[in-house]
């Protein structure tokens, strides 16, 4: 019997489905928390056309970035790009679409469109170009736009320990994006540092309750830091 | 004498208050937790998922799971929290952040503010800054007064893209604090040695000036 049981046996499973022309939600900040094993996986599988929902993409060589080598990506939805001079490169070409978005509306694009909520309002980008084409309504004397919230094919996320159910711990601030991704995907592929049985994570401590993951694989991480920044001792 | 970036910090500082919760941006706003004045505690928010930066760490500790939303590594001081990005922008939009203070390129009359993108040139994003401005009511925006090649960047209407509208009421500038009152500039501090007129040969958007305006002392 599988039941509850999310774990698959290697990356080829996890991603199994993943086809040109979809759109993949990946968690992550920078390049912390990335799902990069996954993100590694995509390149394999060779699918292109994609589109990808994510904070960032990644730098040369790491992270989303890999998935500009091969010209995967068709369109990215991002609050801060361009740490990457592919990036750049096949932006000004006009190979690859950026929609810029601030990044709490991103955040709370992914946590609505997880929750059933197909749009909501906010005062971010009022009056500014991102409040183009889009509805306005004032609430209270203050102006609001209508942001359509984001769901997904798949969402690619990163956590720390998981039980064989998925329910998520994350670590530190690697938790940023991904418990909202997690949501927001029609097929949610998570992997972790360490996968327990169940029974072993307090379940009031869980970031990300189970019922949102459809596939877990245990991974082993580079986590490379972008700007190493130190204190003397 | 026109401020240093030190000293912009410093006087930044000033207008901490004991129990505050704090976003700072990149560049000198960051400069700010370093002159923090004797016997308040501020709480720093970084909108990647922390409330509660602490220092950065030592190269014993280094991990790359604790960054800030500069991509850089740090540490959460005693107190801290760590949360969504969903989470941190709610803290952020819901009005929750006691003061902001982020830098900009230009600032208009009307509270306008432009920060995240010059025509022509590569256009990286907005990231939170966006969200930052349309959630707080207490922002000061921490600018060189003109450009390097001496044009104004407080104006009676923002050249460039805005970040948000209407959103911002105090600046600090290295020659100068200033707060908007109806459309207007209103000289209230000036740096030390800087004369009226030199701020208002710099100052493109209308500005009042009443009575003697004092000098900042450090």
């Amino acid at each position: 019997m599988v039941g509850f049981d999310k774990r698959v046996q290697s990356y080829s499973q996890a991603l199994e489905g993943l086809v040109d022309g979809m759109t993949v939600i990946s968690g992550g900040f920078g390049l912390c928390g990335i799902p990069e094993n996954l993100i590694a996986q995509i390149r394999t599988m060779g699918v292109r056309n994609l589109t990808v929902v994510s904070n960032n993409c990644g730098v040369d060589g790491f992270g989303l970035g890999v998935l500009l080598e091969d010209r995967q990506i068709r369109r990215v939805i991002a609050s801060y790009v361009g740490e990457n001079a592919l990036f750049e490169k096949q932006l000004l070409s006009g190979e690859l679409e950026v929609q810029l978005t601030p990044q709490g509306t991103l955040a709370e694009k992914l946590r609505a469109g997880g929750a059933g909520i197909p749009a909501f309002y906010t005062a971010t980008g009022a009056g500014t170009s991102v409040s183009e084409g889009k509805e306005e309504r004032t609430f209270a004397g203050r102006r609001y736009i209508l942001e359509e919230s984001i769901t997904s094919d798949f969402a690619i996320i990163k956590g720390w320990k998981a039980d064989w159910y998925g329910n998520i711990v994350y670590r530190h601030t690697a938790q940023n994006f991904n418990p909202l991704a997690a949501t927001a995907g029609r097929v949610t592929v998570a992997e972790v540092e360490e996968i327990v049985p169940p029974g072993e994570l307090e379940p009031s401590t869980i970031h990300t309750p189970g019922i949102y993951v459809d596939r877990l694989i245990q991974g082993r991480f580079e986590k490379r830091i972008e700007q190493k920044t130190t204190r003397s001792l | 004498m026109a401020l240093t970036r030190e000293q912009m910090a410093q006087r930044v500082a000033r207008e901490l208050r004991d129990g505050y919760y704090v976003n700072l941006g990149i560049g000198i706003p960051t400069l700010v937790a370093n002159y923090v004045p004797q016997g308040i505690d501020v709480m720093l928010q970084s909108e990647n998922g922390l409330l509660g930066m602490g220092p950065f760490p030592t190269p014993d500790a280094l991990d790359a799971d604790m960054i800030n939303a500069g991509k850089q590594t740090v540490t959460a001081r005693k107190g801290a929290a760590i949360f969504s990005s969903a989470d941190s922008f709610a803290m952020i939009r819901g009005g929750h952040i006691d003061l902001t203070v982020l830098g900009a390129f230009e600032v208009d009359v009307f509270g306008n503010l432009a920060s995240w993108m010059i025509p022509g040139k590569l256009v990286k994003g907005m990231g939170g800054a966006m969200d930052l401005v349309a959630g707080a009511d207490n922002i000061i925006v921490l600018m060189t007064h003109a450009s390097k090649s001496g044009e104004s960047k407080l104006l009676p209407k923002c050249s460039l893209p805005l970040t948000g509208a209407g959103c911002v009421r105090r600046i600090l500038t290295d020659l100068a604090y200033l707060e908007i009152e109806a459309q207007t500039f209103v000289l209230k501090e000036r740096a030390p040695g800087v004369t009226v007129d030199f701020i208002k040969e710099r100052t493109a958007g209308a500005l009042r000036v009443s009575g003697t305006v004092p000098e900042m002392t450090f």
